[in-house]
């Protein structure tokens, strides 16, 4: 599997996401820097997390219009799988590749935890190795994961089943008190209506060794491999 | 000309912000404040000079980056550098 990671000015989770795909997928990822305008044939794409341009004017805004984004507008477009995580969700939302917005936290508090996410949907490509309804531990840390979309937004999306991942709590029940940051409906992510581009707060590839505290978020990434190279 | 642009949240929108100035200002012992909603606001000097086209620029980026129109309104107005 051919994967693609975008660098802009201030990601920081790069290495991290390339050393998760190195470990599942065993090939390399290929970093590409946002000033480029083309990304070389990948069979997937990832912006990984961090804080792009300092999270200027909005977070995710200012990647969302770099010179790389447009490539990776028109490739997600074409098909090709696209991955967000965290900032990279952000970017996924201000790029108008998945609707709504990541608002601050309504703690005001950055986040740095373990957190329980419920697989509300398992058909989609980066889901088939979990069972809908599971319970995944993965791990947040961010300042602006506060989903929000308008009232017909969210209806749409669940009743398309592109509410991929909910906060829970150990037992599986989305309540107020699991919601990590205020996220309307506990969204923690969503997908497109192909289930082929992926935007979620929580970080898989900080669960994919039993040394980090959970190995979760490993059958993510295998999900991938499997349904891309077999 | 410049445009003075104010982008500010939907009705509707949660302001964590504003909620968490609001409580400060009580904090200071300000009294009548009703609620707080916190905005941007962006001096752009362009280099038009003609008001239906510096409009028509403005409008595109607001539009297309100063605001993100799902949570945000945005309202300008041109004067004369």
């Amino acid at each position: 599997m051919k994967a693609s990671i975008i660098v802009f000015p201030g990601t920081n989770r790069e290495h991290d996401m390339a050393d998760c795909l190195l470990a599942v997928s065993g090939k390399p990822a290929r970093l590409v820097w946002h000033a480029e305008t083309e990304i070389p044939q990948s069979d997937l794409i990832v912006l990984p997390g961090g804080f792009s341009y300092g999270d200027y004017l909005r977070t995710g805004a200012m990647a969302a219009h770099s010179p790389i984004m447009r490539d990776v507008i028109k490739k997600a477009h074409a098909g090709v799988p696209v991955l967000g995580v965290c900032n990279g969700f952000q970017i996924l939302c201000e790029s108008g590749l998945l609707p709504g917005v990541l608002q601050r936290n309504a703690s005001l508090k950055f986040i740095c935890k373990d957190v329980w996410l419920k697989v509300e949907n398992a058909s989609t490509l980066f889901t088939s190795k979990y069972q809908k309804g599971e319970l995944a531990r993965m791990i947040c840390a961010h300042g602006d994961g506060n989903y929000f979309a308008d009232n017909t937004t969210l209806d749409q999306l669940e009743h398309d089943g592109r509410v991929v991942f909910r906060y829970a709590d150990a037992q599986g029940r989305v309540t107020a008190e699991a919601n990590a940051n205020g996220a309307q409906r506990n969204i923690a992510g969503i997908c497109d209506p192909k289930g082929r581009i992926l935007g979620m707060m929580p970080h898989p590839e900080n669960a994919v060794e039993a040394a980090l505290g959970s190995t979760d978020g490993r059958r993510l990434f295998e999900s991938v491999v499997e349904a891309l190279v077999g | 000309m410049k445009a003075r642009i104010r982008v500010t949240l939907k009705n509707g929108v949660l302001d964590p912000q504003g909620k968490a100035i609001e409580n400060a200002l009580g904090g200071l012992g300000i009294p009548g404040v009703a609620e707080v909603r916190q905005g941007k606001y962006f001096e752009v000097d362009l280099k038009e000079t003609d008001e239906a086209k510096a409009k028509a620029t403005v409008e595109k980026m607001c539009k297309d980056l100063l605001a993100n129109t799902v949570i945000e309104n945005y309202a300008f107005e041109l004067v004369k550098a």
